[in-house]
């Protein structure tokens, strides 16, 4: 936005003791509120319905029924995570199945993963960006499960990109050999989005 | 309501559109591609709690509309819907 | 000036806090001069724009309150809780402070006196904003068309121009006002108390067959299941008009 007059008084509600070196460029902390943002309608697929997969580029697709995805080992993860509409939330803790678990026993020669969720929500990243403990399918958060107006029952969580990665209501992973723009990226916003350098559009 | 959370109307984002068409364009029609209903712009689903606005058919949701704004441009993207009016001048 | 009101770049004005009025204890009306303002139809809003001295900058939307014929513009603010800008607007706003918006903006959710009626306006709380434009406006204009407003509210402490809406509604042809109020009621009171639905729109709103224009605002939830049942009764979908104020996030 073109600089405005000043708001006499005015100062937001962003919370003050901002550690400034666990802040990525142009961000600021809005703890303890979690803006809810989407793209569209808030989706309710019933959990007898639900099912991830892994397809694509793949020797055999896979799929987990709700049961069986919460049988697989699931981890806490505590991390930052950074909107490109400019919040940040610090020490947000989750808990969720890691791509690594999901991916193991998978054949593939991708390079580069498009999520798919409900509401035909897609983003992507390299799929080197979601293996090594980078990644996860998260279904609890701040020790309850996921809320429907924040991805549950389940969202990706990729918190070393800017957070439209994190894609709500995530259904699965296509495998792919090259990259693709998701929704947003498709739209003008940057195909990695790396909140440390700032990569919020494409071109920066 | 269910999913309604974030839903507004295309009233919302009259200002943004007045930005780009440089006149109120919410009470012309848009048709959507998917399911083929037309309706006013102001009385779509908008949702404006996001990267960008996303304008959606009330009958269908699908997209008909997506508006981002990098710096010092307006992109304007029409997926799914097959034409808008706007209408004369008063 | 409606012409005005319907073309031209969208431009950033300063306004002036020139008068404000406490209309509840959580919503507050503010009253602006603004130079060369175009002049503006009822049910348009504006977008205000608020920066800190860091730069930091936040909008929100307000539907303007005042009457086109009154020179002066108008909004009316309900603080929201973890609400930025309505708490500047509402707490910390003073007289003589200045603060940015543009428009007028909207052209779909618009009532103009030649628009004919009746009127059934519809209100979930703060809702009544651009609905009180239109009463204001059908009131300076001498328009003669029937006007209803079903008007739903969490207390009698809650009502939103209260004592305006009383004088309104006791003059000749003046609007006929039906409250609901949904939390808690005063002692006494024979009104409705319960969430509006169409057995309650049933029994205030003008029948289909008196072709109304009907004008529905406030939160999302609120406006979906009133203009539902609208068309339950009757009212074709184009003559519902709707202006959902969402999650504005204050």
């Amino acid at each position: 936005m073109t600089m405005g007059r000043i708001s006499r008084g005015f100062r937001g509600k962003r919370t003050d003791e901002a550690d400034a070196s666990r802040l990525p460029p142009g961000q600021y902390r809005v703890d303890p509120d979690f803006p809810v943002l989407s793209a569209g309608p808030t989706p309710h697929t019933p959990l007898d319905e639900w099912t991830f997969s892994i397809a694509g580029e793949v020797a055999e697709p896979k799929t987990w029924s709700w049961e069986e995805f919460q049988a697989l080992p699931s981890e806490e993860i505590r991390t930052d995570i950074h909107c490109v509409t400019k919040w940040s939330k610090l020490d947000t803790v989750w808990e969720g199945v890691s791509i690594d678990t999901l991916l193991e026993g998978v054949e593939h020669d991708a390079t580069h993963v498009l999520a798919f969720s409900d509401g035909d929500y897609t983003t992507n990243v390299p799929l080197e960006d979601l293996v090594d403990g980078k990644a996860w399918v998260a279904f609890a958060f701040d020790g309850r499960p996921l809320e429907d107006e924040h991805g549950g029952p389940a969202r990706l969580l990729v918190p070393h990109l800017y957070f439209w990665k994190s894609a709500k209501w995530v259904r699965g992973l296509q495998l792919m050999d090259h990259d693709e723009p998701g929704f947003w990226e498709t739209y003008g916003y940057h195909m990695y989005g790396d909140p440390w350098r700032e990569q919020r559009y494409s071109g920066d | 309501m269910e999913g309604s959370e974030t839903r507004t109307d295309g009233n919302a984002i009259a200002g943004v559109l007045q930005e780009v068409f440089v006149r109120e364009v919410t009470t012309g029609r848009i048709a959507c591609a998917s399911c083929a209903k037309v309706e006013p712009i102001g009385a779509e689903h908008a949702y404006t709690q996001a990267p960008g606005i996303v304008l959606r058919c009330r009958h269908c949701e699908d997209v008909l509309l997506v508006v981002t704004q990098p710096p010092g441009r307006t992109l304007l993207a029409f997926p799914r819907s097959r034409w808008m009016e706007i209408a004369a001048e008063p | 000036m409606a012409r005005a009101a319907v073309l031209g770049r969208l431009s950033w004005r300063l306004g002036e806090v020139a008068e404000l009025i406490d209309e509840t204890p959580r919503v507050r009306s503010i009253v602006l001069d603004v130079p060369d303002w175009p002049g503006h139809r009822a049910g348009q809003h504006v977008d205000v724009r608020l920066t800190a001295e860091d730069g930091y900058q936040a909008q929100r939307s307000y539907s303007i309150a005042s009457v086109p014929e009154d020179p002066r513009v108008s909004i009316t603010v309900e603080l929201l809780p973890d609400g930025e800008v309505s708490a500047y607007l509402v707490g910390e706003l003073r007289l003589g402070d200045q603060f940015e918006l543009r428009g007028p903006i909207g052209g779909y959710f618009v009532w103009e006196a030649q628009m004919g009626g009746p009127l059934l306006l519809v209100a979930g709380g703060s809702g009544i904003v651009p609905l009180m434009s239109m009463l204001r406006h059908r009131e300076a204009s001498g328009a003669s068309v029937g006007a209803r407003l079903v008007y739903s509210s969490r207390s009698w402490e809650d009502i939103i121009y209260r004592d305006e809406l009383e004088r309104l509604s006791a003059r000749a042809n003046g609007v006929q006002v039906f409250h609901t109020l949904t939390r808690s009621q005063p002692e006494g009171w024979t009104g409705y108390a319960r969430r509006v639905d169409g057995a309650m729109l049933s029994e205030t709103a003008w029948p289909a067959s008196s072709a109304p224009m009907a004008f529905v605002c406030g939160p999302t939830p609120f406006v979906e299941s009133v203009a539902s049942a609208l068309v339950l009764l009757g009212y074709p979908a184009t003559s519902v008009k709707t202006e959902r104020f969402g999650p504005t996030g204050g």
